[in-house]
Order: structure tokens, then sequence, then C-alpha cells
């Protein structure tokens, strides 16, 4: 009986089919695969869809995304670079700044006379960006830290969640306006420092009791007993498990990332071209903003903005959290 | 078949050789503060385990059958006690590096022992990770040995399916544990056991948790593989039917204390020790009108935190004397071929 695995390993060569048929090659494994994936993916999407929040959230998510595609194409055909670019452009037409809204500007001028619907759209890219680099950046950090921390405990747990509470108890609002002062905070470089503020912080904490829950469980010692080393145990068979609630906390990232730049932009902290923050900075600094609803175009755009897109991550999240929390879904996972 | 006439396994190389075997569970023990006391789990345990033999581990609850399991597969490290594993081919022949000592291993050595010894969890709902498919939880151990291509593992994972019962194996490969019963879960448990063809198989309680119709597939599926690759098990289990079924011999377990070690038959038939005849009267009979005379002992298995020196099972004994009182814990002795107990008064 021994034999099933000296047995010549030609393809082929055993008289009946061999693997019920599934000896066809890497691309068969590869296809077994994507299916699977697919076929996970949608059953996630179904749960995710049920809820009319993941609905409504991804709606609106869609609606941010087409208008971050828009303004390039835009830009290329219709709008001339000299009147409506978002930074440099001016309405020569209007005959005082700021304009209110018309047919060759939507959304009005803003006191430099740059075209407000412009100035949106192209910073809706830039606001994408950031939010999903922090979040990356955060989520890459804090699952590894945590998985790790769980795994070896004594010592690293220690120094990761003693860092992990001084990481908290930072006012991260105040350290980025210290860092704005110290350095040229660009787009980039804000979005690495709040993915990393945030990847140390509260987020390593969740994930790591996430993690020493599934480190206890019988699958770990399993892994052992195949001759998995620590690296096999931490990232085949904890952070896949924590995979889920990471994306969760991922969604909540981009919301902190988003209005951690708005509110930077808006004290003129950062060193970026165009946001919805510095919109808001420049009625302020023209001194629009308190003047009511009379120039609404300077602030409400920017500012619904901001909202709607911070809580449509948000809400996108807790849908999220009732695809990959068993106990708040309500079928069978 | 064999080629020298040296090869031939003799009782003085028994595959495992566990001697003295210790393990203590410190009790609210840290950093800062030395433990209130010790958990005596496995106290001085000694057995042999020939190739191709299965030894059950007989006992209650928290006797520490599953601590020894662990302790062999080195899940655990020994507090005291040695255990000395003797490899071979198929063929029974020596193999380089066979003699082992699996406290001293490390890394790529570690890596090899566990081609040669593994474990068949009790609970097939936790012991895989349900994130990954039947062909990933299979062909992790071949993948992390590092032995064959990625296709070669799809067509051998495919085989050790049919070979444990799971057929068509095209329709288990790519499917994730829950979307399978306890009983094809546990098939494929053994499967990922055997798929390294190791000597030993350490099996806890691979039954208890299944529904009684499933049972019965199971066991005879490991004791056909078993007979079919050579396979010798520990079988660890509370069931004294069970461990009749699949067991050459039987080590009964009490507080960390080997108390009565025997041949299947000879042990059922001329149980030696007060707590096997105990264990025996208390198995159920498929009969409504059979009336159980109430249980030779009293009480209940106690926590062996630092016991006293005397007899573990002083306190339940039908038996005890004045004597057992005042003596240390009875060594084991041979009353018959083979059978050994640690009691004096039997």
């Amino acid at each position: 009986m021994r034999s099933w695995s000296t047995r010549s390993p030609a393809p082929g060569a055993s008289p009946e089919p061999r693997g019920g048929g599934l000896g066809g090659g890497r691309l068969r494994l590869l296809q077994a695969r994507a299916r699977l994936a697919l076929r996970s993916f949608r059953s996630g999407m179904a749960v995710f869809l049920e809820s009319r929040l993941g609905l409504l959230s991804l709606l609106t998510i869609g609606v941010f995304a087409l208008m971050a595609v828009a303004h390039p194409i835009l830009m290329g055909t219709v709008w001339d670079a000299d009147t409506y670019d978002p930074v440099t452009g001016y309405a020569f037409d209007a005959t005082e700044q700021p304009a209110p809204p018309s047919w060759k500007h939507p959304l009005g001028t803003d006191p430099l006379g740059r075209d407000v619907l412009s100035q949106l759209l192209s910073s809706t890219r830039s606001e994408f960006a950031l939010g999903i680099t922090a979040a990356l950046v955060t989520v890459t950090i804090a699952t590894t830290v945590g998985a790790v921390s769980a795994y070896y405990g004594g010592l690293v747990d220690s120094f990761f969640m003693r860092f992990a509470d001084l990481v908290i108890a930072l006012p991260s609002i105040s350290l980025l306006i210290v860092l704005s002062a110290l350095f040229d905070l660009s787009l980039f470089y804000l979005a690495l420092v709040i993915g990393v503020l945030g990847g140390f912080g509260g987020t390593a904490i969740v994930l790591k009791s996430q993690a020493l829950s599934i480190k206890v469980k019988p699958f770990i010692e399993a892994a052992r007993m195949a001759g998995g080393g620590q690296f096999q145990i931490i990232f085949v068979h904890i952070v896949p498990n924590l995979l889920p609630l990471s994306l969760l906390y991922m969604m909540f990232t981009v919301t902190s990332a988003i209005f951690a730049e708005a509110v930077l932009s808006f004290l003129g902290l950062l060193d970026i071209r165009m946001s919805w923050g510095i919109m808001i900075h420049t009625a302020n600094a023209g001194g629009y903003l308190l003047s009511g609803t009379k120039y609404w175009w300077l602030v409400f755009p920017a500012g619904a903005s901001i909202t709607l897109l911070c809580s449509a991550f948000y809400l996108a999240g807790r849908a999220l959290d009732e695809v990959v929390n068993p106990r708040l879904s309500r079928r069978d996972g | 078949m064999q080629g020298d006439g040296e090869t031939v396994r003799t009782p003085d190389q028994p595959l495992v050789d566990v001697d003295g075997l210790v393990k203590l569970f410190p009790i609210a023990g840290n950093v800062f503060r030395k433990p209130s006391g010790f958990v005596h789990a496995v106290d001085g345990v000694s057995f042999r385990i020939e190739r191709g033999e299965s030894l059950g581990l007989v006992g209650e609850s928290g006797c520490g059958k599953t601590t020894v399991g662990k302790l062999l597969v080195k899940l655990l490290e020994p507090t005291s006690g040695s255990i000395a594993f003797r490899f071979t081919d198929a063929g029974g022949a020596d193999i380089p590096g066979g003699r082992v000592d699996p406290s001293t291993l490390k890394g790529r050595q570690l890596r090899d022992f566990r081609r040669q010894v593994q474990l068949i969890f009790q609970d097939p709902y936790e012991s895989m990770n349900p994130r990954r498919t039947i062909y990933d939880t299979i062909a992790e151990p071949v993948s992390v040995q590092g032995i064959g291509s990625a296709l070669d593992r799809v067509d051998r994972v495919a085989e050790i399916l049919s070979l444990v019962g799971l057929t068509p194996p095209s329709a288990f490969l790519f499917r994730y544990p829950h979307e399978l019963s306890g009983g094809q879960r546990q098939r494929v448990a053994i499967a990922r056991a055997l798929i390294l063809e190791p000597s030993l198989v350490v099996a806890d309680e691979p039954t208890s948790m299944l529904d009684v119709s499933s049972r019965t597939g199971i066991m005879s599926l490991m004791q056909e593989l078993a007979s079919g690759l050579g396979v010798a098990y520990l079988y660890i289990t509370h069931d004294l039917a069970v461990a009749r079924y699949m067991c050459d011999r039987i080590a009964v377990m009490y507080m960390g204390k080997i108390v009565e070690m025997a041949e299947t038959e000879e042990l059922l038939r001329n149980p030696l020790h007060p707590y096997t005849r105990a264990l025996l009267s208390a198995v159920p009979v498929p009969d409504p009108g059979h009336h159980r005379p109430p249980p030779a002992i009293s009480g209940e298995v106690t926590a062996p935190v630092d016991p006293p020196a005397r007899c573990r099972f002083y306190d339940r004994c039908p038996l005890a004397t004045r004597s057992c009182e005042t003596s240390p814990h009875p060594p084991v002795e041979e009353k018959a071929r083979g059978h050994v107990v640690a009691c004096y008064e039997a």
C-alpha cells in the first residue's frame, strides 16, 4: 500500500484518471482558485449589498469615483486650461469675483476667480489617493504588528502594545500640525504619517486581540505538526484570518485620513495644490466663510463632499462589518 | 524482501521508547510571582510502541492522556523524562539520523521529525484553517516539507483523498472545511496526517466528536490504513470499546500515571487494577434489561495539583489498606506476561 507515493510521477502513466481528471496542470489549479475567489467575493458582496447602508455607501463612493475620472476628461475636451485650471485658471468672463453659479461656471468661481466645480472635481482624485494610501499603510502595519505580537507574546508584545498606547495618547491633529510646521507635508507624506499613526495605534491593538483568538485554535497546532515555521504560521494561517477585520479598519482609516487632510488644509498647513480643505481655506481667507449663505458655493460643495465621502467610507465599513462578523450576520457563515 | 538479516526488529528496538515522562504545569505563575503549585499532568509515564503496533491510552478526562500525546509529537516539552524514537525505512533498516530524541530537535531536524510523527486532532471543526481549501490543508505538510512540485501535489492529494474514502477527489479538493460533514472532515484530518507517510500517528480521540454513525467508518478506515501503510498508532480515547476495536495493547491512565498495561484481550478479560475494573464495569451494555451493579469506586477524579506521595488512586480505591496510605505510589510490576500493574493489592 505504501506504493501510492512511490509510483512514477509521470502524468497519465497510471490507467485510472489521476486525481479525478485534475492532473490538467498549473492552469487548472489557478482556475480553481480564481473560481473560489470569485465565489467568495460574490457571496460577500451579496451580504454587503443586502444592507441598505452598504448599497448607499457604494453608490456614493461610485459617484465620487466618477467625479475623479471626469476632471481630466473635461479638461481635455470642453474646459480650456486658462479659464478652468483649478489653481492657475481665471474666469475672465465674470465681472466680479467670486461669481455666483452660471452656465459657464455651474458652481460659480472662488475669490481668486477660479472655477469651483473644476476645483471640486480635481480634488476628488487626490482625496481618494490620500485615503487609500493611508488605509493601505495602516492595514499593512497593523496586521503585521497584530499578528506578530500575538504570536510571539512576551517582550515583543509588550513593546508593540506600549508603543500603541503611546501613539493613541498622542493627539494626532496637533502632532500633524507640528509636523507640517517642521516639514513640507505633501499629500503622500501626509498619507504616510496618518497611515503609520493608525497602523501602530488602535488598529494594531484590535487586530492583535483578534490574532490572539486565532493563535490558540487547533489549526495552528496542526500547522506546527505539518512542520510549518513561524513565517508559515503568521502569514499563512494568522494573517489571512485577520484580513476581513483589517479590511474593515481600512475603511475607517480612509475616513479619518480624509478628515485629517481637510482640517490641516483648512489651517493652511499642507503643501498641496488643491483639495476640499484648501477650497474652504480660500473662502475663509477672503472673509467669505462667515457671511452666511450669500456665498454658499464657496463652502457648501467642498464641505458636503468631505462629509459625504467620509460617511460613505464609514458606512461601507459598517456594512462590511456585517459580512465579516458572523455574529452580526443574519445568515449562516 | 529483506536483503540482510540484521534489520529484523527486536523487542529491544521499539519505534518509541518513553521513559519516566513528566510534565508539570505551573499554576498562576508569571514573571513576577512564583507558581502557587504544579499540576502533575503526566507523572512518570513509561511505555513502548513497536513498529506498526497500536497502543491505546485510556482514561478519564483530565488524566493526562492528551498531554502524553502532545509530548510525544513535540507540541509540548517534557519537564523531565526521555522519549526515544527509532525510525527505519519500509524494510526495517535503520535510516541515517533515525534515532531521535525529540527534545533536542530544532529547525531542519524538527521538520524531518514531523515527517515521521503526526497527530490527528480531536476536533475536526477547529483543526482546519477555515480560510483554506481541503487541498491546501492536506497539501500543507508536503509543501512545507518541500516535497514534489505543485502539480505533483495535486495528484498526491487527490490520491490520498480517494484512499481515505472521499471520492471523487475532484469534488472535495477545492472545498472549504465548513462545506464538509464532521466525518468527512475527520477523513481529511487523517489524510493530512498520513500524506507524509509517518511511522507513528498519535490519534487524540479522533472519533469522540463524531456521530455514532460515522465513528465506525473512521475507525475501520484508520485500521485499514494502519495495516496498509504500516503506521503505528498511539490511540488516545476514553472509550474502552473503541480501544478494544482499535488497539493491540491498552494502557490505562489515572491522574498522570499508567496504572495498568496489557494486551487488549488480556486486559479486558483479566483486569487487575481496581480502576481498570471500575472502567470496565462502566462500559454500556446494549440490553435494556441489564441491571448495572453499583460502581465499585466512589468520588471523582481530582485535579492532580501537587498530589501526596501515596498511591494516586488511594482516595477512591475499594482495596486500599493501611500500608497503601503510608507507602509511595506503587511501582509498575509485571504480574503476567506483558501485563503490568501499579497496585500493591492486585
